[in-house]
This record gives C-alpha cells, sequence and structure tokens, in this order.
C-alpha cells in the first residue's frame, strides 16, 4: 500500500516492534542503543540517514563533571551553573538527575569510541563554556565542557551509530512519521510511517513509542538549524491532544555567522575569543563584568542585540557584531578550533587566525518541549493535575525533562540527549520486563492518524507549503526574536490564525510515492506551523522577563506570577501553569535570586 | 573547477538538471531551466537548487546541514563531486552554466538521489565501530594528544558518498571492492590506540578485492569536501598488511 493512495485504516498494513524511537538523532540512538542491548525488538525510524541529522552540527562540547580540567571539580557546582542558567524553571530533579549521573554518561561514550582531545595526562579534554563557575558561582571560571575538538556533535552521533550498528538495532532509514496512533485509552500505541523512497506506508506498532525528533528552530527564518529541523515530534503531540511546556523559550546562539546563519561554537569564547562592536570595544565588560563574554547565551545576546540597536554595530548596515580570535595565534585557531575555521571561510570569507568573523544573535534551540519526568514518561497536565500518557515518551530537545528552563547553558543540550535517551531506555526495558497491556488501536483509531495524509493527497486547490512557511518565518523573526513586545505579538498571533486555513489546506501538486520531498516538506510545514502558534500564543501570555523571553513591556521577572513552566494544549489554544520541580533528593534545592553574571 | 568569475555580470544562469520519476518517466531525461541568482553576493550550488525547486517542486535531491557536515547533499557538480552547499556557485560555473547529476555509480531512485545501500553495505563490512577487549575502566580509558592525533584526518568523515561513488574501482566492483570511505574508517579504527582487533580487520581485508583493487586513482582526494585523504588511509593499511608477512 502506497502513500499516494487514500487510505482506510482497516486495510493498512502492519509492522510490529517492542518499541520504536522516532528520530536518528543523539537521543534516539542513545535509547535505541540502551533498548537494543537489552535485547528488545527495536526500531529507529529517521527519516534522514542517522547521522544526517542535526545532533552532527553540534560543536564546542558537552558539558559535564568529569573531573579531568579541575579534579575537584563537583556535579553540585554544574547543577547549581543550569539552575541559573535555567532562570530557575529548571525543575531540579531533572537537572540533579543530569549532572549527577551525566558522568557516567560521558565515559560510557568514550568506552563506545568517541574520539575526545585528550590532556596531556590522556584524560578528556575540557574547555571552558559560557555560564560554568566553581564553587556556586565563588570560585570563578570553571572548565566543563569535553570536547572533541569542534566537532563534539559529530563525533557523538557517528560513535552511537557506530554502537547501534553493533548492537544490531533496526533502522529504518528514510522513513517519515506521520501521526502517533492511539487507543481508545488515550494511550499511544504506535505511528503512522512510510518509506520515502518506495512509499510504501505501515501502521508501526509498539507498546513504547520514544519520540526524539529533535528542535524547530525552522519557524524563524534565520536560524543556526538544519532544514530538517521542523518539529515533527511536538506536531504529532500536539495533534494528539498532548501538550507542551515553555514552548515560548527560544534561545538565539550569540554567534551565528551574519547572513548565512551558521553556527560558530561558544567554545570560541571559550578559547579565549572575545566580541567586539564597531568601535573596536570588547562590550561584554559593560554588560557581564566578571564573566564578560562568557556569561550565559541570554545575556550575550540581548546585549549583543542592544549594541546594534543603539547603532554599534559592524560593517556598512550597523547589523551585526565582531568576534574576534586572531589574537589567540593560527596554533590555536586551526588545533582547537579547525571546523569553524572551515565554516569561516565558506561562509563568511574570512580565516579567523587572521581576521574577526561577522555575528549576529541567531535562533539556535527550543528550550521548550513536550513535558516529561526523569524516565522520559511524558506528562499531559490539564486542571492542573500532571497524569502520564502510557506507551508515549520523549528525550533530547524535542522532550522538556526540564533542564534547560528559560534558557539552556552551552554544552548541556549533549549531556541532555545522552543522559535522558538512555534514561528513557533503561525506564522502557524495565517496563517491558513488568510486562504492558494497552488495548489495540481500532479502525477508526488508525483513521484519525491517517486523516492529515488522507487530506493532503486529495487536495486539487489552495496555498503551497513554501509560501504559507516563508509568511510565517518573516512573522516569527519579526514579532517573537532576541526582544518581544505586546503589541507586536499580538499582530503575530493574528497573522498566524488567518493563515491557519491555509495550512489545513495545503495543496500537494506532486502526488508521486517516490522519494517525493514535496509531500515531505508539506507535512513538515504543518508541524512547523503548530510550534510556532503554540510558541507565539505562549510568548505573549508569559508577562515577564525571564531566560530568553524579553519583554519590553514587562521588563522584570515576575517570580509571583511566573515561577512556573507554561503549558500549552492546542485544541482549545490554552496556556496553563505547571509547578517547577524544587525538590532534589541528594541537595538543598536552590532558591531564586538575582541573575547577574 | 574552472577560475572565479566575477560577480557583477551573473544574472541568469543555465542550470541542466538530471530528472528521472520511476512512477512518471521511462528514461531519465537532463531539464534545462533559467536560474536568475543575485549579483551582490555569492550563492552556494544547494541556493540554486531551492530556487529550481520554486520553478519545478516536483524536483528532488537530498538536504539538511546546509553546512557541510552532515553529509546529505553529495552530487556531481559541473563533472565533480562534491557537496551542494558549500560549494560556491562561482567555483562551480562553467561559461554562465551549471549541470547537476546524481553521483555516479549507484542506482538513481529519483532525480538527483542515489540508492547508498551499496555504499552502506561496504562501510558495514569493516566493522566500524571501536572493538575492545577485556573490561571496561570506570572512568574514560586514557589516550595520548599524541595517539589521538593518528585520529585526524579519519574521524572527520561524513559518508557523504563522494569519494567512493568517483572511483573507477568501485564502479568495476561495487559489491567485492570496499571503496575509498569504507577503507578510511577501516583504518581510523586499526590507528586508535583504544582498539584491540587490528589482525581481525587485517585478516578481513586480505583478498584480491577488498582492499587492493584501489589503484591509486586518488579521484577519492580530489573530491573530499571534508580535505581527507582515503588513499593515504588504504596505503597505510597496505604497508601494515605487508609488515606482517616478515
Amino acid at each position: 500500500m502506497k502513500v499516494d493512495e487514500i487510505i482506510n485504516g482497516s486495510d493498512i498494513p502492519v509492522k510490529e516492534f517492542d518499541g520504536i524511537i522516532i528520530g536518528g538523532g543523539g537521543a534516539g540512538m542513545r535509547a535505541s542503543l540502551q533498548l537494543a542491548e537489552s535485547g528488545l525488538n527495536t526500531a529507529v525510524i529517521s527519516k534522514v540517514f542517522p547521522t544526517r541529522s542535526h545532533t552532527v552540527s553540534a560543536q564546542g562540547g558537552i558539558t559535564c563533571a568529569i573531573a579531568s580540567d579541575d579534579p575537584d571539580d563537583d556535579w553540585r557546582w554544574h547543577m547549581f551553573d543550569t539552575v541559573k542558567g535555567s532562570d530557575y524553571i529548571g525543575d531540579q530533579d531533572a537537572i540533579e538527575y543530569m549532572c549527577a549521573e551525566g558522568p557516567k554518561a560521558v565515559f560510557e561514550l568514550e568506552h563506545m569510541g568517541l574520539p575526545f582531545s585528550r590532556t596531556e595526562e590522556g584524560r578528556i579534554y575540557q574547555r571552558p563554556f559560557g555560564g560554568q563557575s566553581k564553587d556556586y558561582g565563588k570560585g570563578g571560571q570553571a572548565a566543563r565542557t569535553c570536547a572533541a575538538a569542534d566537532r563534539t556533535g559529530h563525533s557523538l552521533l557517528h560513535t552511537l551509530y557506530q554502537a547501534n550498528l553493533k548492537a544490531g538495532t533496526n533502522f529504518l532509514n528514510e522513513w517519515f512519521a506521520i501521526d502517533l496512533v492511539l487507543n481508545v485509552d488515550n494511550a499511544v500505541v504506535g505511528v503512522i510511517a512510510f518509506e520515502i523512497e518506495t512509499g510504501e506506508i505501515f501502521y508501526i506498532k509498539s507498546k513504547a513509542t520514544v519520540l526524539a525528533t529533535g528542535g524547530a528552530g525552522r519557524i524563524y527564518s534565520s536560524t543556526t538549524n538544519a532544514l530538517i529541523n521542523s518539529g515533527d515530534g511536538i506536531g504529532m503531540s500536539l495533534r494528539a491532544g498532548f501538550p507542551v511546556q515553555d514552548i515560548e523559550m527560544w534561545q538565539f546562539h550569540p554567534t551565528g555567522i551574519h547572513g548565512a546563519g551558521t553556527l560558530v561554537t561558544e567554545g570560541c569564547r571559550g578559547e579565549g575569543g572575545y566580541l567586539i562592536n564597531k568601535d573596536g570595544e570588547r562590550f561584554m565588560e559593560r554588560y557581564a563584568p566578571n564573566a564578560k563574554d562568557l556569561a550565559s547565551r541570554d545575556v550575550v545576546a540581548r546585549s549583543m542585540a542592544l549594541e546594534i540597536l543603539e547603532g554599534r554595530g559592524c560593517g556598512n548596515d550597523a547589523d551585526h557584531i565582531k568576534l574576534r580570535l586572531d589574537h589567540l595565534g593560527p596554533e590555536v585557531v586551526h588545533k582547537r578550533l579547525p571546523g569553524i575555521t572551515e565554516l569561516s571561510k565558506t561562509f563568511a570569507g574570512v580565516d579567523p587566525a587572521i581576521e574577526p568573523i561577522p555575528v549576529v544573535p541567531t535562533c539556535h534551540y527550543m528550550m521548550g518541549g513536550i513535558p516529561t519526568n526523569v524516565h522520559g514518561q511524558v506528562i499531559s497536565s490539564k486542571s492542573g493535575e500532571d497524569k502520564i500518557v502510557e506507551g508515549l515518551y520523549a528525550a533530547g530537545e524535542v522532550a522538556c525533562v526540564s533542564v534547560h528552563g528559560g534558557n539552556r547553558l552551552g554544552g548541556n543540550s549533549l549531556l541532555d540527549l545522552v543522559v535522558f535517551g538512555r534514561a528513557a531506555g533503561i525506564f522502557i526495558e524495565d517496563s517491558m520486563k513488568q510486562g504492558v497491556d494497552l488495548k489495540p488501536a481500532s479502525s477508526v483509531d488508525l483513521d484519525r492518524a491517517l486523516s492529515r495524509l488522507n487530506k493532503l493527497n486529495e487536495s486539487t486547490e489552495g496555498h503551497q507549503s513554501t509560501e504559507i512557511k516563508k509568511a510565517m518565518q518573516d512573522n516569527m523573526q519579526k514579532n517573537f526574536g532576541v526582544f518581544r513586545r505586546g503589541d507586536l505579538m499580538e499582530k503575530g498571533i493574528e497573522d498566524l490564525a488567518e493563515a491557519r486555513n491555509q495550512i489545513e489546506n495545503i495543496h500537494l501538486q506532486d502526488k508521486s510515492a517516490t522519494f517525493n520531498t514535496a509531500r515531505i516538506e508539506a507535512l513538515e510545514t504543518q508541524n512547523l506551523f503548530e510550534v510556532a502558534e503554540a510558541t507565539a500564543i505562549t510568548a505573549n501570555e508569559r508577562k515577564e522577563s525571564r531566560g530568553a523571553h524579553a519583554r519590553d513591556d514587562y521588563p522584570d521577572r515576575d517570580d509571583d506570577e511566573w515561577l512556573k513552566h507554561s503549558i500549552y494544549f492546542s485544541d482549545d489554544k490554552s496556556v496553563g501553569k505547571r509547578d517547577v520541580n524544587f525538590r532534589p533528593k541528594q541537595v538543598q534545592a536552590f532558591q531564586p535570586i538575582e541573575r547577574t553574571y | 573547477m574552472s577560475a572565479a568569475i566575477p560577480l557583477e555580470e551573473i544574472k541568469v544562469i543555465k542550470l541542466s538538471v538530471y530528472r528521472f520519476d520511476p512512477t512518471l518517466d521511462n528514461k531519465p531525461y537532463m531539464q534545462s531551466l533559467d536560474i536568475e541568482v543575485p549579483t551582490n553576493k555569492d550563492l552556494m550550488v544547494l541556493d540554486v537548487l531551492h530556487l529550481a525547486k520554486e520553478q519545478e517542486p516536483s524536483l528532488s535531491f537530498r538536504r539538511s546541514c546546509r553546512e557541510g557536515v552532515c553529509g546529505s547533499d553529495g552530487m556531481n557538480i559541473n563533472g565533480k563531486n562534491g557537496l551542494a552547499c558549500v560549494t560556491p556557485l562561482s567555483e562551480a560555473l562553467k561559461r554562465d552554466k551549471l549541470t547537476l547529476r546524481p553521483m555516479p555509480g549507484l542506482p538513481v531512485i529519483r532525480d538527483l538521489i542515489v540508492d547508498m545501500k551499496q555504499f552502506f553495505d561496504q562501510l558495514e563490512k569493516v566493522q566500524p565501530y571501536l572493538i575492545t577487549k577485556g573490561g571496561v575502566p570506570e572512568k574514560e580509558r586514557t589516550q595520548s594528544p599524541e595517539e589521538r592525533e593518528e585520529l585526524d584526518g579519519l574521524y572527520e568523515c561524513i559518508l557523504c558518498g563522494c569519494c567512493t561513488t568517483s572511483c573507477p574501482s568501485f564502479w568495476w566492483n561495487p559489491d567485492k571492492f570496499l571503496g575509498p570511505a569504507a577503507l578510511l574508517q577501516s583504518w581510523r579504527f586499526i590507528a586508535d590506540s583504544r582498539d584491540d582487533a587490528t589482525d581481525e580487520r587485517l585478516d578481513a581485508l586480505e583478498d584480491a578485492f577488498s582492499l587492493y583493487r584501489c589503484h591509486g586513482i586518488m579521484n577519492c582526494v580530489s573530491v573530499c569536501p571534508k580535505g581527507l585523504n582515503p588513499t593515504e588511509a588504504i596505503s597505510n593499511i597496505r604497508n601494515k598488511l605487508l609488515s606482517r608477512k616478515k
């Protein structure tokens, strides 16, 4: 049965696995490795060959207190930094779990063969990153980010692929997941997916479905994200009636290459690089006198945006900032930062060992996502009470466990991937041993999950997905960027509401079943639109400034009202609040204080 | 590649692109499209493909990171394999003409998309993962900076397939000759001070085809978008095999 037909739920062929993982990036392949090694029949469904996933673009490293650079380093200091970085809406049970389990997960990667850079003692090389400190902020800058030159994501992703090959994981490579299948109890019992090459479509049945679909930076017109980052897991989850949490929190990375949007790592500043304005001034000394260029990303991005707004930007249009590395000498630049040397030459035409790189804050990371507990179990929280969604898990950027809160620290995303991909795998393995009993999906349940595809195949008129996408991206870029304002956001929300009808009725001209990228892009654009609308509505609702969410009309943090997660459901477009976890198990909770760097 | 053409002169370029959809076409054909490109900045070949897709939404090609690190968009650009996303138009253009074909030597699925199965099958034959004997330490294994440096120029491979599909030895024997990408990976693990399976790895390569079909043509080196040197890796394995015989 092929993807270009109108398909009835009663006819669709079935493939069955013990566990399925949707997404072949770092989180997905860490989860699949855990399951495959435990002997469960596991499949990874990935719309691209796994090593093409966006984890591959991560550069600077994986932050973890492995005590290589500083033998006295302590995971509790890492926890303190992460809680502070999150502007206090990161869940402290989850942050504690990540920081404490982290070293185990990082050493496992080394055992699998990850080619980390090394110190003279032969240990893993660690570099300083933003927002890092020793002794709970009192001991100065820490160097806690474990690195493989500036190709840590590439090294991590390839290593996990290699380990999965060794473990015998089933890969459904270049398969696209359309929608989750829910049974009569609203438990998730698999997904509808098709093989992109042939168009063969299946109901892939499983008692454990892990969403590891990554981020959705393509809701903005300027982003460091890969073209495939379309928020497929968020789209599927919202359509299934489950919520997203803190989705208004988008990280703008200080150093995207001006014009191209490609990332240059924070590790540049970790190695001693710094930002200058048109006067050559190292302006971060004014905004963050202690941490300077290694303040956390939200702080640096805002400072840069202010420099540009106040007319101190570089270039003819005074629209960017420069990142200086030439004073480090070609040895450091070429040895420690070979990847960004290559990227700077290709996309900015400069050799960073000689000339500064033109950079600008660029959309980089989705702190929000599908709410989960530390086992990756998805939580639905209508009417304020947490309820586990049976059969559904999420890990990595698509999930909001929440370790990043309002602002992620550099190097914490790769740690998040491996720690929580692993944790979800461990939990699923255990629960499978105890036995999982979920009612089978009926043909009506399958019809519901097929409706989006059928509608697209039936389309004879309407808008092209590319036009809708472009308008949406411009809207998000203009109205939901580094600085936000109520009146502009309301206009943005109206524009999205007007496009709603277009997105529901996309016209797919090319109906071919063979490697049809137009069909994929239409399905992806619908997912992106769900993320954009959730972002817009929730951003307007959070009436304060916290972490990456900076409002001109509400410039202060409001702990009385908003020391909370936001929770958004797409069916009624409602925004609710959910308590932040202040109950770590091994340490006292860190209480909110004024956040300065 | 031809010398850079002054950008101010470029307005409309001729794109000739390989088209084939097995559900519609009896045989492949080259489609000509006029593409307007801006004169004030250099585009990448991938940008040209995106512009072409606006005219022809059914044009299919793989792409993801658009920065030369994921390996999706390997293709044949004016006769030479490369990644569309990091190949500047100014370097690729020949007399304002750009010809794009799928990477040679592999079956075409549709348009610029090839079936990479044979490429990955060959990769899996070299057991591209660390093999160790004995227990694992509590922390990381130690490795000196010098030992780690042996992996530079090897671990960076992005599996795009540009090298293997430009190799005549692979074209003739795609099922028996492993090809430059797989052999580079083989050497990446042999060269790793942490790997304990050198002998098994070498044993598996000691036949007439797997490795010895490399004739040093060096197409792999000239096309690798990451500047890696598979020919050198192959000769390192060869030396290792020879020195073992003594």
